[in-house]
């Protein structure tokens, strides 16, 4: 089982140049359980996410991971604690599928050393938690997008990480990569105990795999709490400015929105 | 200890093994290179004259032919060519995408610039030479970078700004050719597209010096420099600390660059190839430091050797590596365009 860790935001502020996107966002992550970032374009959920994993400065506030700022720790060290799947990695040409997944290890070695035992086999987990282990010496570019996605994400298991966040892990994937991406993650969840954090669009599919879900409208929080006890039509027209009708997931038994259009009252 | 690992160990350590069978072939090619530079010229000499005359005996006539001409003329090539290979990788693999190198958007133009300034108007020593190349290289650096900037930065952008720099840079090298009323063709050449001729060992001396100070510390930043190459957040949260490692990377590939830049001039297009022959031959699962240095060199080496022997006429190194280089820019260029990255 993963360590448990407090990662909190303390009156966390950032933005671009003059503009704030993100305002005085006070939260705390659930360790050992998924949660979901949920809100509209533009709304700052991707900015918190990255301001939370310090791929961003905040301009004011902090991010606290146990109760230090993940701003002044020294990289390495954060990296073996915190790691972070970005929305569109790039892949470099020619490259093998079990080095690019290696790659997770750097915050493990030490400069000069190779690969050492430790590393072989958490490349070797996360290509088989991932079910990429056939690929393992196939070059990345002859991989659809679906098995690239996987290969990121292993990366990412490989760095071995307590808390792992993930920038719109499914957009651009079909419904089957979808769901095959979530099971993966909640398998890890349950299985290691990561905390896992990510920013979704799609909200169905974000209540059926949270435990908790942070909506953010405006760079604000406005809700957070287990999917049955905060989504509800307001909450939705409230952060989408979209009318739709709330039931039960018969599948999963979680909130399912169907969304009201123009067309279709 | 279960299959999947068995296998991953197994399979990398074979694409390890061929990585450094590869790279100690090209290592042999070079030495090579370099002997036979110390051996031909007007007249041959045999192996045993060359050892003897590098040992420090006397060999009848050799001795200023291999010692004085030669050497200097081989050790500017290899440490010239091992130096834009490398710096060019160093480039190409920061910026992920391989027209952003050192040749291409006007950096070894900026030391070459830099230098002949100094030459030209100020009649300045080797030192001063030397040191303005560096400024050169890294004022072109800066200039490109800021211009790049503006609203966001794009790669792209710092290409096509780089192209407009360089081109500018080699106006201005006309231009002192012309001021310091040097109608010798081969100078001019040199500072244009770089040349082996009439070497002096002692000149040698500064680039020498930088490349095996700066090599080492290249080879130990050659790990993040991979991690960087997955693009600045994945590199962030693997916990590289990316705008030092930029600094360090940057300031190490333009020190070897500028230097041997000032030596030999900016000889075209070998920090623009020796990075992608280096991925062909090797793959990018290793960092490719040493392979493309090593290119660098035997592509230096070798043209220079073509451009001694192969014809009526002597060509300096430059022209024959541009008339190399040429085409593969205009088949990258073509490519990528293809492919909309630009």
């Amino acid at each position: 089982m993963k360590d448990t860790h407090t990662l909190e935001a303390v009156g966390l502020t950032a933005g671009y140049d003059n503009k704030t996107i993100l305002q005085n966002v006070n939260l705390s992550i659930p360790a050992n359980k998924i949660s979901i970032i949920i809100g509209a374009n533009g709304c700052g959920k991707s900015t918190l996410l990255k301001t939370m994993s310090r791929l961003m400065k905040p301009t004011s506030g902090q991010a606290l991971l146990d109760g230090k700022s993940i701003h002044t720790m020294p990289p390495k060290k954060l990296a073996r604690v915190l790691g972070l799947l970005p929305q569109s990695p790039i892949v470099p040409e020619g490259i093998t599928v079990a080095d690019l997944v290696g790659r997770g290890r750097f915050p493990h070695q030490t400069l000069l050393k190779g690969w050492s035992k430790q590393d072989y086999e958490a490349v070797a987990e996360a290509l088989d938690m991932m079910n990429i282990a056939e690929f393992a010496d196939r070059s990345i570019d002859e991989l659809s997008g679906g098995q690239r996605q996987r290969v990121w994400i292993a990366m990412a298991l490989a760095q071995q990480t307590d808390i792992l966040f993930l920038d719109e892990p499914t957009t651009y994937l079909d419904i089957t990569y979808q769901i095959e991406i979530l099971d993966l993650l909640m398998e890890l969840n349950e299985k290691h105990g990561t905390t896992i954090v990510m920013v979704l669009h799609d909200i169905n599919l974000s209540a059926r795999y949270a435990h908790h879900l942070f909506a953010v409208k405006n760079g604000q929080l406005v809700a957070e709490g287990a999917p049955s006890d905060i989504v509800n039509e307001q909450l939705i027209e409230d952060i989408f400015s979209l009318k739709c009708r709330v039931m039960n997931d018969p599948v999963s038994n979680t909130p399912l929105i169907l969304p009201i259009g123009k067309f279709h009252q | 200890m279960n299959n999947t690992m068995l296998h991953i160990q197994q399979s990398r350590q074979k694409r390890k093994r061929r990585y450094i069978a590869i790279t100690s072939l090209l290592a042999c090619i070079a030495l090579l290179l370099c002997g036979t530079m110390l051996m031909l010229g007007n007249t041959i000499y045999p192996v045993r004259d060359v050892v003897r005359v590098l040992l420090g005996h006397d060999v009848d006539g050799a001795n200023f032919a291999i010692g004085t001409i030669r050497l200097p003329r081989m050790l500017a090539g290899a440490f010239a060519g091992f130096a834009f290979g490398v710096g060019g990788y160093v480039f190409q693999t920061m910026l992920r995408n391989p027209l952003a190198n050192p040749n291409v958007i006007g950096i070894t133009a900026g030391s070459s610039a830099a230098a002949v300034f100094c030459i030209v108007v100020l009649q300045a020593s080797n030192t001063v030479i030397s040191i303005a190349s560096v400024v050169g290289g890294l004022a072109t650096v800066l200039i490109i970078y800021v211009l790049a900037k503006g609203a966001s930065f794009s790669i792209g952008r710092l290409i096509l700004i780089g192209i407009g720099i360089q081109a500018m840079l080699n106006a201005f090298i006309s231009y002192l050719m012309l001021l310091a009323n040097t109608h010798d063709i081969p100078t001019a050449l040199r500072w244009l597209s770089g040349s082996l001729n009439g070497m002096k060992l002692e000149s040698t001396y500064p680039l020498i010096i930088a490349v095996i100070i700066m090599t080492p510390l290249l080879l130990y930043f050659s790990k993040r420099l991979s991690m960087l190459e997955l693009g600045e957040q994945a590199a962030t949260s693997l916990g590289v600390d990316t705008n030092r490692t930029r600094i360090v990377l940057i300031v190490g590939a333009v020190i070897i660059l500028a230097l041997a830049t000032a030596t030999t001039g900016p000889i075209a297009f070998v920090a623009f190839l020796a990075g992608p022959i280096a991925q062909r031959l090797v793959g990018s699962d290793f960092s490719n430091v040493l392979p493309a240095g090593l290119i660098g060199i035997i592509l230096v080496l070798a043209a220079d050797l073509i451009g001694q022997f192969a014809f009526s006429v002597r060509y300096p190194v430059g022209v024959i590596t541009g008339i190399i280089g040429a085409p593969y820019l205009i088949y990258l260029l073509i490519r990528i365009n293809r492919k909309g990255d630009l």
